[in-house]
Formats: C-alpha cells, structure tokens, sequence
C-alpha cells in the first residue's frame, strides 16, 4: 500500500502535516456529529464525510479560502470546516442551538458561512447545482477572478437542473468546477441502477465543458489534479466537470442503519483497507514525513480537540422562541400566530 | 407625469433602475434580441448590450455566444436553471430580475423559487439575502389556452420568505417595481398580459417608489368594497359605475401587494360600507381572494351587514375557445351578480 518515496511533494512537510490534521480532525468531528445523533443531541438528517475527507482537504487548501465561491449540498461539514468556519459553531448549529451559524435554523444539512464563501449547505439533490452556475454568473458579471466550486454527489448528477446548469454554465464559459462526489451510491441505489452511463463525468461533454474522472482517496493525488484544474479554471474561465471517485465509509446519513441491503459486507472490507487516511499515513510514513509514533500523538490530539468541540458546542443555549420570526425577511416579520 | 402604457411602464421602471444600479441585471427566455415575447423589453438589449461579448473572455465559440449580453442575458428555456442562477448571483449581491415569458412557465422553476430562493435567508440565520425580482405575465391572456394562463400570485402569497406584487396601473407597475428591484428580498411580480397596452399617467420621478404593503383606494364609495388586484380592478371599477346606475356607490380596494398585505385599508373600507366582494382571476376554489375573504369574515364580523362575496374564476384548467375563455375569466357582470347575491 505504501506510495513509493521520492515523489514529487505537491506541498511543504509541514503543509503535508496540517493536512493530516485536517483530515483526522473532520473524522473525529463527524464522528461526534454520529455520537450526537444518537444520544439525541441531534435530530432530523444528518450525513458525514467519513472516508472522503481528500476531496475537502485536497481540493479547498488550492483555492484562495475566503475569495473562492464553494458550495455543496447537504454532507457539508468537511467543506465548511477546511474552509476555516468555526467548529464549535458547525457542531452547535448540528445541534440546532444558538452558537451555530445560522443560530440553529439550518442544522446539519444547511451549513452556511458566507464570511468564508461557503454558501451551504443544500437539501435538495441537484438543486443547489443552478446556485452554483449563479455564484459563477456573478463572479464573470463582475469580471473577478473567483472560481466557483460546486460539489454534488453522483445521484444529483441525473437531476434536470444539473443539466441546465451545466448547458449555461458551458455556453458561457463560467469559471466553475463541478466536483461529483461520486461514492458509487445515491443513498441506497447503486450507480449503475440510477445512471444510464456510469462513467459521469461524461456529461460534461455535451455542454462544452472539460471533463476528467480522477481519485478522490489519494490525498496526493487530489491536491496534484485540483492545483491543476483550479489554475485552468481561473485563468481561462473554463468550466470543468469532475467525476472523483470515492467511497462513503458510514451510511448515507445517520438514519441509514442497514447498509447491508444495497452493498456487501466484502466489498466495505476491501473499500476499507484504501482508506484514505490510512492510505496517506502510509505516504507520510514512507515518504520520511511523519513516523507511525507522532501520527498516533496527532490522531489522539485530534480526537482531543473534537471532543473539546463537541463539550463547547453542547454549551450553547437552545434558540429563544422569539427567533422563529426573524431572518424571514430582511425588513419584515411575517404574521404572528397559529 | 407622462402618459403611457403598462408595459413602457415596467420598462420604464427596469431602464431607470439599471442606469441607476449596475448590479442590476435581467435574464431570460428571448428577452434580449427577440425583445420578449410581450415586448416589454424591447430596447433594452440594444441599450445595455453594445459590446455583446465583454465580459466573455476568449469565447470559444462566438458564434453561439453572440447573442449573449452581459446585462441583458437570453437563456436556454430552462426555467429552473434560469431561476436557479439568478438566485445564486443574487446571494453575492446582484440584483437580477428573470422574466417569466409567463409566469405559467415558473411552474417548472417552483423548486428553485420556493425550496431555495425563498428559504435562504432564513436558513442561512439572515447571513444571506436574495436580492431577486421574478416578473412576467400572469392570468389570462386572449385563447392561450390551459398551460399558459395561470395565475400564480395565490400559490406564491402562500410561501413565507416571498414578497407578491400585483400592481393594477401603469403608475403603479413603475413604482411598485423600482420597490421590488431596490428589495433585499425575492419579490414575484405579476403583470396581467390584459393590462399591458392600458395607458395612465405615470411619475417621472426616478426616486419615487411605491412601497410594498399598501392598498390603494381605486375609488371612493359607502355601500360596498370590491376588493381586488390587478386587472380584477378595472373589472372591480367597471362594476362600480353599472351598480352606481342603481344607485349604489361602491368603493374599490386595489390589493395590488399580497405579501405583505395591507389588511388594516381592506378593514377600514369594510367597517364603512359594511359588505365586501372579494374579486380575483385565479380559480375560486383556494385562490388567494379566499384569503381575504376569510380575515374580513374573522376580523370585521360585527361590521358586516351581509356575507362576503367572492368573484373568482371558473374551477376548470382555461379552454381554447374564446366564448368559453370568457366565460371562465370574471367580468363586471359577474361581480354585479354576486353584488345582488350577498343582498
């Protein structure tokens, strides 16, 4: 499993560290995110990034964080944690509370910083893909130099809206890149029972649009691919679509609790044996960076920090009941009462 | 003031905000070089879009993207992606206004409107705003038939976070839209395709808006309030002046903003004539003259001398045929008979 040594760093040791970090630190968090779910702390649907940290961690450490316009749909706290937004807040709004971002009216699926870039956060799938073209629209309107991301997962890949978008964002020559999250499965249906062609990024074809499969489980890999195409996009306002191919270790969200009804015990087992933190220990290991004894210190720091997170977290007050008429319109409250 | 139709009037009202704003943009189906499809953008295209390709870096393939401005922006007709897009380059402050060819078409684009545009800022804790104009047609327009007759308005007045405009006037359809492109907040903005060559005064002052949430008095009465929006005024006044030659004087209430609505002007002019009639295009059954009929019921009851009346249109998806298209479309004729009705 080791990647051979000497080869060519895409970032400094101590960057190739803090990326570690990174990575161990949204498993923890999500793992404290399950944790909460089921000790009640959280409610309603909530979806981790366990197993697909390299395409958060790879992809937002090329982008110029806090310029760079990045929006996803609803497994959305890896996004907003690479991206600088506070932690405690991102767990406080996963607990609906008042510390949270959106002080506990979005919630695990609506994940908002907009002092980041992040524009969420987005519940219906495909949906949030047009807001994306939009935040491109205007980055050109204004004749900046932002790159949109906009990450989707291969279900949304099949929806209308995605196709409309792409059609604009291709005809106009948007500064966007479509990453496609694809971890073989649209909740429960695998890829080959919801897409006609599997082979997704395909679909960039049609629209004008540069399109490439690559790997999303070699953190190598991914920061090489996205330093690449995120240059393209940027200079050249040429739109791309990315098919990365990873694997969701957990269930699609917390509430998938039989994962056995659409894939197979065996296939979990060799899916996790490329794990891809296990992957890029063994890299970081090899490649003379990180020696097995200070990863496992890295790891228990942290685990320490997520815990501290969530402890914090859980400290912030329930939203007062008054709060449910604000931010329903700039200027207005609606009418009160049942 | 200067005499002109509903339609330059809404012109009118987009030219001087985009001379005024340049965050202000419109986008939508064949509304730059085709000038729309009722032409109420005509003119804007070679206004704002003398160098069609600026903003394009390296186009790769000018001959398809010719047609393309920068302010004035034709779409593919796909009116989720459009609604979509619009909404995202709303949430970093632009102001985009989509046309709706009609606004039966923003059917398809209910996802984008209602499950998106209208949840952001409340989603995102006021972090965001969606400063969007959505306008076009709404109602019926003459033998359009059953897909492109809707009336929205009702569906949109239903969904919190919304803002919903029918303005009944070429003055009104000015102001009201100046107030819906300077709005931080999604606005839908109907226009009935039956008032676009009606001609009225309008101001010529650029800075002069007409806010949202105000009834406006059509005209004075004391024995009955017709409540209406849109073109249901015009059919509301032409009522008037057939039951003023019964002797009976009949105030007429332009609704013109559903969401927020003046409910206090409605109340004020019931608790004078002490009977309403509720007047509006949309099909009787849950459209959104229900609406007010139930509050003035709920909040004026011991100010009534009769029930409240509604005048709606005809429960059937629209048919082709002119006689039956005008037989499902309420007229003055309707509204004298549920006059007599309520007694």
């Amino acid at each position: 499993m080791a990647k051979p040594a000497q080869k060519n760093l895409p970032a400094s040791p101590a960057e190739l560290i803090s990326y570690y970090r990174e990575m161990l630190f949204i498993r923890h968090f999500e793992e404290k995110c399950n944790l909460a779910y089921r000790t009640g702390k959280a409610g309603g649907y909530l979806h981790v990034y366990i197993g697909m940290e390299p395409l958060v961690v790879g992809w937002l450490n090329n982008i110029r964080k806090g310029h760079d316009y990045v929006i996803t749909a609803y497994r959305d706290h890896g996004h907003a944690l690479v991206l600088g937004s506070d932690p405690v807040a991102t767990m406080a709004e996963i607990m609906g509370r008042s510390g949270g971002q959106s002080r506990g009216k979005g919630g695990s699926m609506h994940i908002y910083d907009v002092e980041k870039q992040f524009y969420g956060g987005w519940g219906i799938v495909g949906g949030h893909t047009a807001l994306g073209g939009g935040l491109a629209l205007a980055a050109k309107y204004r004749k900046e130099d932002r790159v949109t991301l906009c990450y989707l997962g291969d279900g949304a890949a099949n929806a209308g809206v995605f196709f409309e978008t792409l059609n604009m964002c291709g005809l106009w020559q948007l500064p966007i890149i479509f990453i496609i999250e694809n971890n073989l499965y649209a909740m429960g249906t695998a890829l080959e029972r919801h897409a006609a062609d599997p082979q997704l990024y395909k679909r960039g074809f049609p629209f004008n649009m540069k399109h490439e499969r690559v790997d999303g489980h070699d953190l190598i890999e991914v920061l090489n691919h996205s330093k690449r195409i995120i240059d393209d996009c940027r200079e050249n306002s040429q739109p791309y679509l990315i098919e990365a191919m990873t694997y969701r270790n957990m269930g699609h969200g917390a509430a998938d609790n039989d994962r056995q009804l659409y894939r197979t015990k065996e296939e979990e087992d060799e899916y996790m044996k490329r794990d891809c933190i296990r992957l890029y220990e063994a890299f970081l290991e090899s490649n003379g960076i990180l020696s097995r004894s200070e990863m496992e210190k890295i790891d228990a720091e942290e685990l320490d920090r997520a815990e501290t997170v969530y402890e914090e977290a859980d400290k912030s007050p329930f939203p007062e009941p008054d709060q449910v008429y604000t931010d329903v319109y700039t200027d207005m409250t609606p009418e009160v009462g049942h | 003031m200067t005499n002109m139709t509903y339609r330059e009037a809404v012109r009118l009202a987009m030219i001087e905000e985009m001379d005024r704003d340049q965050n202000v943009f419109i986008m939508g189906e064949d509304i730059g070089k085709y000038k729309g499809t009722f032409r109420v953008t005509d003119g804007l295209f070679e206004r704002y879009c003398q160098e069609p390709r600026d903003w394009l870096v390296e186009p790769p393939h000018p001959e398809i993207l010719d047609g393309v401005g920068r302010r004035v922006i034709d779409t593919p007709i796909t009116e989720p992606g459009i609604v979509g897009m619009a909404t995202g380059a709303a949430m970093t402050g632009l102001r985009p206004i989509v046309e709706m060819m009609t606004m039966s078409f923003s059917i398809l684009a209910l996802d984008q409107i209602i499950n998106h545009a209208a949840k952001i800022h409340y989603m995102t804790g006021g972090q965001i705003s969606v400063p969007l104009v959505i306008r076009g047609p709404g109602g019926a327009a003459n033998q359009l038939s059953a897909q492109h007759s809707h009336s929205m308005e009702g569906w949109y007045a239903h969904v919190p976070g919304l803002k919903v405009v029918a303005p009944a006037t070429p003055n009104c359809a000015k102001g009201m839209l100046k107030a819906a492109i300077r709005d931080d907040n999604p606005v839908i903005f109907t226009e009935n395709p039956g008032l676009y060559s009606m001609k009225g005064d309008v101001s010529d002052n650029v800075d002069e808006i007409i806010p949202f949430g105000k009834a406006r008095i059509a005209k004075e009465g004391k024995d009955i309030s017709l409540i209406a929006y849109s073109r249901m005024v015009n059919v509301s006044l032409a009522a008037a002046e057939l039951l003023a030659a019964d002797g009976i004087d009949a105030e007429v209430v332009d609704v013109r903003s559903l969401l927020p609505l003046d409910t206090e002007t409605i109340y004020n002019s019931v608790r004078k004539t002490h009977r309403a009639v509720v007047v509006y295009e949309d099909w009787k059954s849950g459209g959104f003259g229900a609406e007010i009929a139930a509050r003035i019921a709920q909040d004026c009851f011991d100010d009534l001398d009769a029930p409240v009346g509604r005048v709606g249109g005809l429960n059937v998806p629209m048919p082709y045929a002119r006689v039956l298209e005008l037989q499902c479309i309420p007229n003055e004729q309707d509204v004298l008979a549920e006059v007599r009705k309520i007694g």
